[in-house]
């Protein structure tokens, strides 16, 4: 083989690789997320498999154990609500409402067993009002145990 | 070897000197919004301020492989030494940018999200533009030809650089654990300044390092157009 046939064959399965990756991949059956009511419409195919789930924290569903490391809540794209078991801290922004996207895998129990639990936070930045300091939400967590 | 050493001893234009200077002060000035006058964001605390630096440095980068893009298509259809000198410049500039960004940001992800790391679209392919411009750097490294290393890797910048609208994008066209862009009405007034202010602060350092990576292209190139020739000559070369 010659070197100009290498180099022509090497680029052009490097333009194929990228553009699976791009279009193909990226763009459907490598979805970086489920929804609830995605997941479950699986059916069979929703118990124990590997997955990332995102949703909000439902208000009020958050049940953190300080001492165990143990955080359970509600996690809901608003039609659908899966509960969450995790170990470890959550993110210092983990809190009621926020988006969070979850990594582990649906249990038979209809428990979702996380591995990692990452905050999804939306581009609203905003600066606190005059004299009021932002609350230490994580801080909060603690204490309230 | 007398016009190699003149080469090495040639002072740098005065403008650019000043730029750097300027760019160097504007920097370290824009940090006092950071370090100094921008309050604690809601939420985010004191990790929002990373965006003060996060943020241009990604769009230093876009801007820099945009001029990769231009370069490119500019050696192609010219062949003009100088346009490949810039594509090469911009290509090294834009890469480094962009392992800032992915740092910077892995910074903030570590507090904001949680993670250090992952493979989302956002970073996925922010990560495959990185990894394209070091394959740039080395595919120009390696390659001994001139003119066929000008060729090459304009073909590979042009790719690359296609690579900038599919990560700008991303946040809008696939799901990510990224945020979509902020815009002014998405922020306070004062953090749109600060994060502006770095922005043009940011701007003239890109434009002082790219001077400065051309200037040192050109003198490379130079230097290699004269060892070549010595060759041909059949002079004693040393290097």
């Amino acid at each position: 083989m010659n070197k100009r046939f290498i180099g022509v064959f090497g680029t052009v399965l490097v333009l194929t690789g990228f553009g699976y990756l791009i279009w193909g991949g990226l763009g459907g059956s490598l979805v970086y997320f489920v929804t609830p009511t995605e997941l479950l419409a699986r059916g069979e195919a929703a118990y124990e498999t590997p997955v990332r789930l995102a949703g909000n924290v439902v208000p009020g569903s958050v049940n953190w154990n300080a001492r165990e490391l143990d955080l359970r809540f509600h996690l809901s794209d608003g039609e659908t609500d899966i509960e969450v078991w995790s170990k470890g801290a959550p993110p210092a922004m983990f809190q009621d409402t926020m988006g969070v996207v979850v990594e582990g895998r649906y249990n038979r129990a209809g428990i979702f067993e996380s591995s990692s639990v990452m905050v999804r936070h939306s581009n609203e930045y905003k600066a606190p009002p005059e004299g009021h300091r932002p609350a230490d939400t994580y801080e909060a967590l603690i204490r309230e145990e | 070897m007398q016009e190699l050493k003149a080469l090495s001893e040639e002072r740098a234009p005065k403008w650019l000197i000043g730029l750097t200077a300027i760019a160097f002060m504007a920097v370290a000035g824009a940090q006092v919004f950071g370090f100094i006058t921008s309050p604690a964001a809601e939420q985010y605390q004191h990790s929002q301020k990373i965006m003060y630096v996060h943020v241009p440095a990604a769009w230093n980068a876009f801007l820099a492989f945009i001029v990769v893009f231009w370069a490119s298509l500019v050696y192609l259809w010219k062949r003009s030494e100088g346009a490949d000198l810039l594509a090469e410049s911009a290509a090294e500039v834009g890469a480094v940018f962009t392992g800032l960004t992915l740092l910077l940001g892995s910074i903030w992800g570590k507090w904001a999200w949680g993670v250090w790391w992952t493979w989302d679209p956002r970073l996925t392919s922010t990560a495959v533009l990185f990894i394209i411009f070091v394959g740039y750097l080395a595919l120009r490294s390696f390659t001994e030809d001139p003119e066929r290393r000008a060729t090459w890797s304009a073909g590979v910048g042009i790719f690359g650089a296609l690579n900038v609208p599919i990560v700008y994008m991303s946040v809008r066209w696939w799901r990510t654990l990224h945020q979509v862009q902020s815009s002014p009405e998405t922020m306070s007034a004062e953090y749109v300044t600060a994060l502006r202010v770095n922005g043009i602060a940011f701007l003239l350092l890109l434009v002082a390092v790219l001077g400065w990576r051309y200037r040192a292209a050109r003198i490379q190139r130079r230097a290699e157009a004269l060892h070549e020739e010595a060759i041909l000559e059949g002079r004693q070369v040393h290097v």
